[in-house]
């Protein structure tokens, strides 16, 4: 029934609200005296050297695609899991294809190394 | 009537939520302690049973920074993020079955919907928004490492977690929080609990809890946080109520992954009854929260106990260790199932 979401965006509404207030109560009583040294970025007390939007690795970019690849795969198992029984051997007989074919995909990645981190 | 009981119900969770998410903290710095052979937090009350109330007081009485580098729209609204997606998905989880106070039947739960597992993992996945946001907006180098580490492990362990979970829903046949627990009431033989756990689902218990450790950055797959390289990975330039509010979103989340555990995997609130009416009422969310209070302190005994994890290990556990055996438990149990049918 639809009445029944209501409470979750009451209850994000709710909590919407509640942290700035405390952000702004935080506000009224703390101090605030900041000075050039504490305003630096941290970086163990040395200068900051460059700035800190650099490159970094390709990898976490290779992650994230096989994130998206094996996400979606999961979303598709979800509602096939809860009708599983009402599906029956047809049902079974295509997932496992599916699956089949998926996990000849993760050889293929893990063999192509990309699940390899160094 | 409805959206009354709802708000009544919303202030209690809320409040005892985070009740539950200040005294783990304490919890953790007392059992650590003692791991240690430390004493742990005794200066402020009884056992320093007041050090959460000083702890927040001293969040809100300190100073608070906002460097002149950030990126300042997302540095505010990434703490909030955060704490907002941790805090919601409590909106699902039933911790009973139904109460009645004053004549009103009411079921412990606030938003009894029939897709409420769907919507604890839309709603916990979405938290990594916080993490990415807060690192990438705080312009330095460690936040930007750490909130890096952080959203490839989460999203790594995410799928882990999701094919885990396919197992319990082709036993239980609903994405109903209630139904599932419902669906593993009585006993094997007068003695065994019907427990997912002990119907053949014990290896996606394991998988599952290896995933939510990684996907609330605890030890050992702490790596965002790293205290050692990182210095407190995405929350570096982060201080007073700011970092108070990464700090309840990790312990809510805590809590979180721990409901569902007990929920999916343990039984839920299934538990002997007896005594009295009244008791008998009251004794199936005693149970529900001893089994939470279980995994909190597993998760900070392994605090206690294991080192880190190099980040190259725990790509690897994941990917090549944890995501085949998801898969394996995921068709077995389908085979299984299809044979008993």
């Amino acid at each position: 029934m639809p009445q029944n979401y209501v409470p979750i965006f009451l209850f994000i509404a709710l909590i919407g609200v509640l942290l700035p207030v405390t952000l702004l109560a935080a506000k009224l009583v703390r101090p605030d005296n900041p000075s050039k040294a504490k305003l630096m970025p941290y970086e163990c007390g040395i200068d900051p050297i460059d700035s800190a939007r650099g490159r970094y690795t390709v990898r976490y970019y290779i992650v994230a695609i096989l994130f998206v690849v094996f996400d979606v795969e999961t979303i598709f198992l979800f509602p096939w899991a809860v009708k599983f029984k009402a599906l029956g051997a047809f049902g079974l007989l295509e997932m496992l294809i599916f699956l089949l074919i998926l996990v000849v995909g993760y050889i293929w990645i893990w063999k192509k190394g990309a699940l390899e981190w160094v | 009537m409805y959206a009354l009981i709802s708000l009544v119900k919303i202030v209690i969770a809320l409040v005892l939520l985070l009740t539950a998410v200040a005294y783990s903290v304490w919890l953790e710095r007392k059992v650590v302690g003692h791991i240690q052979n430390r004493w742990g937090p005794t200066r402020v009350g009884p056992f320093g049973l007041l050090q959460p109330l000083a702890d927040g007081a001293k969040f809100l009485f300190k100073e608070d920074l906002t460097p002149p580098y950030v990126y300042k729209p997302l540095y505010i609204a990434a703490p909030m993020i955060s704490v907002i997606f941790a805090l919601t998905s409590i909106a699902v989880i039933p911790i009973g079955n139904s109460i009645t106070v004053g004549g009103i039947r009411t079921p412990l739960q606030i938003a009894d919907v029939n897709i409420g597992l769907l919507i604890v993992l839309g709603i916990t996945s979405m938290g990594v928004y916080g993490i990415a946001l807060a690192g990438w907006s705080s312009n330095s180098k460690y936040s930007l490492l750490g909130s890096l580490r952080a959203s490839a492990q989460m999203v790594s362990y995410e799928i882990a977690l999701g094919l885990s979970l396919i197992g319990v829903l082709i036993m239980s046949g609903s994405f109903s929080l209630r139904e599932i627990v419902d669906a593993q009431g009585g006993t094997f033989w007068g003695f065994i609990p019907r427990w997912n756990i002990f119907q053949g689902q014990f290896v996606a218990f394991f998988i599952y809890l290896m995933a939510a450790f990684a996907e609330t950055n605890r030890i050992p797959f702490d790596l965002p946080e790293a205290e050692t390289e990182l210095v407190a990975g995405y929350h570096t330039e982060y201080s007073a109520m700011k970092f108070a509010m990464f700090f309840m979103a990790e312990y809510a989340n805590m809590i979180t992954v721990a409901c569902l555990a007990s929920l999916l995997f343990l039984g839920g609130w299934h538990g002997p009854l007896f005594g009295p009416a009244w008791l008998q009422e009251l004794l199936p969310i005693a149970w529900f929260a001893l089994r939470i209070f279980g995994f909190l302190f597993l998760y900070i005994w392994i605090r206690g106990t294991l080192p880190r994890f190099r980040y190259d290990q725990l790509m690897s556990f994941g990917w090549k260790f944890l995501f085949p055996l998801a898969i394996a438990n995921l068709v077995i149990t389908a085979l299984i199932v299809a044979l008993k049918a």
